[in-house]
């Protein structure tokens, strides 16, 4: 059954026990992003050190593909650096974008992207993409917010 | 389980008008579509006069004196008849065709706005709406309201799913210039009690507008006895194609405000300093119309008229209470909206357990059965039954009692799927 390629055992994993929910202190932005087709909401805070993403905590709802991505998302951004989280961005958007072609996943997409390549059976079906896509964009804007926080604080402090 | 449905229609004979409704999905599963209240599907019959005008009377209509022309507008004005006899207007010059029901709703609330004493919405001034309405039936009172610094006023929801009117009397004052309302919801189903609203409006010197777009598929809709002084509904939620609708008006009230869009069709004559509009229904009527739209409304509204639309009504009830019974066999399952068939309409809205409506959905139509899930253009009624979206079923004169059947077994199926213990 097609289904089950969009419903990998690991995002229903993932929905019913989702990884590092729940807002947490301290953070350098926080941003509120919303599907208004489905009404998936998250509020996702990203703290940042010296370079390496090291919290992004969120309080979401929604369905079993947005749920599990955000969660599968923190697993592959926190503790790494903003360089190392940039690319699991651009290579999960690449698998969003393979629309169900398993031969645009290269073996190296495969390495960075690791639980997330689950998500490839969602690039079937055009309307989920947006699901699956909410915790990434949502990370995307808190980090650079808080990039830009950043600046700010420099020139304040100069 | 599907024998104790009596119905007045043919439901086996109508459904082969429909070529839609018999689509197969996803390889082997015979579609069963229950999202009517967001399109109908279209009867062959609808198809053909479509075709047909466009293989065989295409032209502009209004203008030029050649065959095609005339052909044209007298099948275009023919539809506007068509649909004036089933509303019951009294008079064909007050039925405006628009391009859906939000532009109708735009248009009344825009030109009611802008309209001289004793309308006109201004500062100070209150309109009235529902906590219930469809997005359409918000946005451009808010915009109005925005402009003009009027007050916008709702009636709130009672927890099983109807308007509160217990203060109606002090939601609707003296202060009220127009009440529009949704006439049946699109999210819960809801069948409205009009004649207390229109009263009261009457009591108040308030105009009535009325979203009529899940009321007119449904059930007769008889403008003169509804009592309001606008109504607005859409063609594809009726048989008929996109990009047609409807708004009908009081002939003396639409005679006064002035018009929505500038520009051909809807003028007298023009200078170059001002200009004098023509009559109902043009002047609101600018550019050139969705002709080919019209006459497949034209046709659809013959569909109906054909098989009667108390037929429609009653046959849709019993569905109603079919499904009403049946859903609420699944365990966790929540409608949201009234329980019973009593004064509501084929629109079912719940929630699963926990289950977010998108993966009901997903599930479900793989196993070929169409539902709409999310807000429904409806988020505040989302937000007063604390669910982020809903699931609805929602069902037509062909829907069928096996169709519900489809639809309680797909819920169970969704269920096991996400592991929902029962």
């Amino acid at each position: 059954m097609k289904l089950e390629s969009m419903y990998q055992e690991i995002i229903l994993d993932h929905y019913r026990n989702p990884h590092h929910k729940g807002l947490r202190e301290p953070f350098d932005a926080e941003v509120h992003h919303v599907n208004p087709t489905c009404g998936d909401e998250v509020t996702l805070r990203v703290k940042l050190d010296d370079g390496v993403v090291s919290d992004v905590s969120y309080d979401s709802l929604g369905c079993s593909i947005s749920q599990a991505s955000v969660s599968v998302m923190t697993d592959l951004v926190i503790g790494h650096t903003l360089d190392e989280a940039t690319e699991a961005y651009d290579a999960f958007l690449t698998l969003m974008r393979a629309k169900g072609d398993t031969g645009s996943v290269t073996d190296d997409l495969e390495d960075v992207l690791e639980d997330a390549v689950a998500f490839e059976g969602v690039s079937k079906y055009p309307a989920r993409i947006k699901c699956a896509l909410l915790g990434w964009m949502a990370w995307k804007d808190a980090t650079a917010r808080a990039v830009g926080e950043g600046d700010n604080t420099t020139e304040e402090s100069a | 389980m599907s024998l104790s449905v009596t119905t007045p229609l043919d439901v086996e004979r109508i459904r082969k008008d429909f070529p839609a409704l018999e689509r197969v999905v996803h390889g082997d599963r015979p579609l069963v579509y229950l999202d009517n209240a967001a399109t109908s599907q279209k009867p062959r019959q609808v198809l053909d006069a479509l075709e047909d005008y466009y293989a065989h009377h295409n032209a502009n209509v209004h203008r030029g004196i050649h065959v095609l022309a005339e052909e044209a507008t007298a099948l275009y004005e023919g539809a506007r008849d068509k649909v004036a006899a089933f509303v019951n207007a009294p008079d064909r010059a007050e039925v405006v065709f628009t391009k859906n029901s939000s532009e109708a709703l735009n248009l009344a609330a825009n030109v009611i706005a802008w309209a001289e004493q004793p309308y006109g919405i201004h500062r100070g001034d209150e309109v009235v709406i529902t906590e219930m309405e469809h997005h359409s039936n918000i946005v451009p009172w808010q915009m109005v309201a925005q402009r003009t610094g009027a007050t916008l006023k709702w009636f709130g929801l009672t927890d099983d799913g109807r308007l509160d009117l217990s203060d109606i009397d002090r939601v609707i004052t003296e202060r009220t210039k127009v009440v529009s309302f949704v006439l049946v919801s699109n999210i819960l189903g809801t069948i409205n009690p009009a004649e207390v609203i229109v009263r009261r409006a009457r009591e108040v010197g308030a105009l009535v507008v009325v979203d009529a777009s899940q009321a007119a598929p449904h059930m007769p809709l008889d403008v003169r006895a509804l009592g309001a002084d606008l109504v607005a509904f859409t063609g594809h939620k009726m048989c008929g194609p996109t990009g047609i609708g409807v708004l009908w008006g009081r002939k003396d009230l639409l005679d006064v405000l002035p018009p929505f869009l500038g520009g051909g069709e809807m003028i007298e004559t023009v200078t170059m300093e001002s200009s004098t509009y023509a009559p109902l229904p043009h002047k609101f009527e600018a550019g050139t119309p969705p002709i080919a739209q019209a006459v497949g409304l034209g046709a659809a509204v013959d569909y109906l008229t054909g098989l009667g639309m108390d037929k429609v009504a009653e046959h849709e009830h019993a569905i109603t209470a079919y499904a009403l019974d049946r859903m609420q066999t699944v365990p966790g399952l929540r409608v949201i909206g009234p329980l019973t068939a009593a004064d509501r309409g084929a629109a079912i809205s719940f929630a699963l357990g926990d289950l977010h409506p998108h993966d009901v959905g997903q599930v479900l139509d793989e196993l070929g059965i169409a539902v709409r899930v999310g807000h429904h253009c409806a988020r505040p009624v989302c937000q007063r039954y604390h669910v982020p979206a809903t699931t609805r079923a929602s069902f037509y004169l062909y829907s069928t009692p096996a169709e519900v059947d489809a639809l309680v077994e797909g819920l169970e199926h969704v269920r096991r799927f996400f592991g929902v213990a029962s």
